[in-house]
């Protein structure tokens, strides 16, 4: 039996994988960063060895523009490529998927109410690429995990709400936990934290929000996932709504959680984050 | 305050939701399409001309060729798509950013924690 054996979320702003491409990794600046993403690249590397991983993303006009923007979309393919935004095609291998076990969950998931938009060819922009190579090691041409694509419209409200970002979670938990193949699963949530780009409050970040955040979503993630979205993008800023992806990642894991590592960083526009969790008992969330 | 903005009653923000986006479209629709660099060299080439293929009002070309981002913003414009074109033409999310705060770059970035992590 397959089963989720890490929760991670993680920031996906798209000045870190600049960083990144740039080697910016001793530079004052961005060392804090890529330290604080170190020991979960080490936790999941020496100790969690996922086989796949699921990544909650949202695309930025990348594969989907507004002329038809899905709610939720899962890709269903066996390999995934490394889009360009526009700035660039990052160096970065593309990526192998697992269409069985993706055949699976959504299968799973459309007979559990959750109707997603089946993808058979994604590009992968910066909503997904940022959080990969801090938390798996990318070879020249290959990466040490398949990966399955989940995308969740931020983008272009109305968006779907935190509660039903948990409750896809909790579904995608079934999902895993009833693929007779034995898969070490990781999750991850991207987005957020706090930040906002558009109008006279561009720039605006909340660091005691995002710290509060960074504990709830831990011990109290169905209070969070009643947040309307007008009081987390009050909050949080317009753009920091996207933390819903994080709920995704929430609501797969179980009702109580181990956090391994949570690290905070917000040097410009963004909060920035990563939190480590593993499940605690088998009760789910 | 803007009709968009009382929608939703958070100061300083323009939440992109459906009736915004509507607004939007033929910019968000050009801007996009500067994904490719075939398509930035014409922009470049001509921006008028480029601009004329997408059904854009007289407002939005204007708030275009002003690159006035805050006035773009409240036209339906929105700063994932329209990065593309300040890409094209030059223009930084940052100095962006300042501009639709109204403040220099340079005072922009005294109000950051870590200006250098651009």
């Amino acid at each position: 039996m397959a089963k989720i054996v890490a929760g991670i979320g993680s920031s996906h702003v798209p000045s870190i994988g600049r960083a990144y491409d740039q080697n910016k990794q001793a530079d004052p600046a961005w060392q804090p960063l890529f330290d604080g993403y170190e020991p979960v690249k080490r936790w999941l590397e020496e100790e969690v060895k996922a086989d796949v991983v699921i990544l909650v993303y949202n695309d930025h006009g990348t594969e989907f523009f507004l002329d038809r923007y899905p709610t939720f979309a899962l890709g269903v393919a066996d390999s995934y490529q490394v889009a360009d935004e526009g700035y660039g095609k990052r160096p970065l291998p593309d990526f192998p998927g697992d269409a069985n076990f993706s055949e699976h969950l959504a299968n799973s998931l459309v007979a559990d109410e959750f109707d997603m938009t089946l993808c058979q060819e994604m590009a992968l922009d910066h909503g997904f690429l940022t959080a990969m190579p801090l938390l798996w090691e990318p070879g020249e041409n290959e990466w040490p995990v398949k990966v399955v694509p989940l995308l969740v419209n931020v983008i272009q409200h109305p968006l779907p709400t935190g509660q039903r970002c948990f409750k896809l979670g909790q579904a995608l938990r079934r999902a895993v936990e009833s693929y007779p193949e034995d898969l070490r699963v990781a999750i991850v949530g991207t987005g957020g934290l706090s930040h906002q780009l558009n109008g006279e409050r561009f720039g605006l970040i909340n660091e005691e929000w995002d710290k509060a955040w960074l504990q709830n979503i831990q011990d109290d993630p169905k209070a969070l996932a009643q947040l309307s979205h007008k009081e987390v993008m009050t909050a949080a800023g317009a753009e920091g709504g996207e933390v819903i992806m994080w709920l995704v990642m929430r609501g797969a894991m179980t009702e109580q959680v181990k956090e391994r590592h949570r690290f905070y960083y917000a040097p410009m526009t963004t909060g920035m984050a990563v939190l480590a969790l593993e499940n605690e008992g088998n009760t789910p969330a | 305050m803007s009709a968009d903005q009382d929608r939703w009653g958070i100061p300083g923000t323009y939440v992109f939701d459906l009736n915004l986006s509507r607004k939007g479209y033929a910019v968000n629709k050009m801007c996009n399409s500067l994904r490719y660099a075939e398509n930035r060299e014409a922009y470049l080439a001509d921006e008028e001309a480029y601009m004329a293929r997408y059904n854009l009002s007289e407002e939005q070309k204007q708030a275009i060729r002003d690159r006035d981002w805050l006035q773009l913003t409240r036209l339906g414009g929105n700063l994932f798509f329209f990065l593309k074109l300040g890409a094209t033409v030059g223009h930084g999310l940052y100095p962006i950013g300042a501009q639709m705060r109204g403040e220099s770059y340079e005072d922009f970035l005294k109000t950051r924690n870590v200006p250098e992590a651009t």
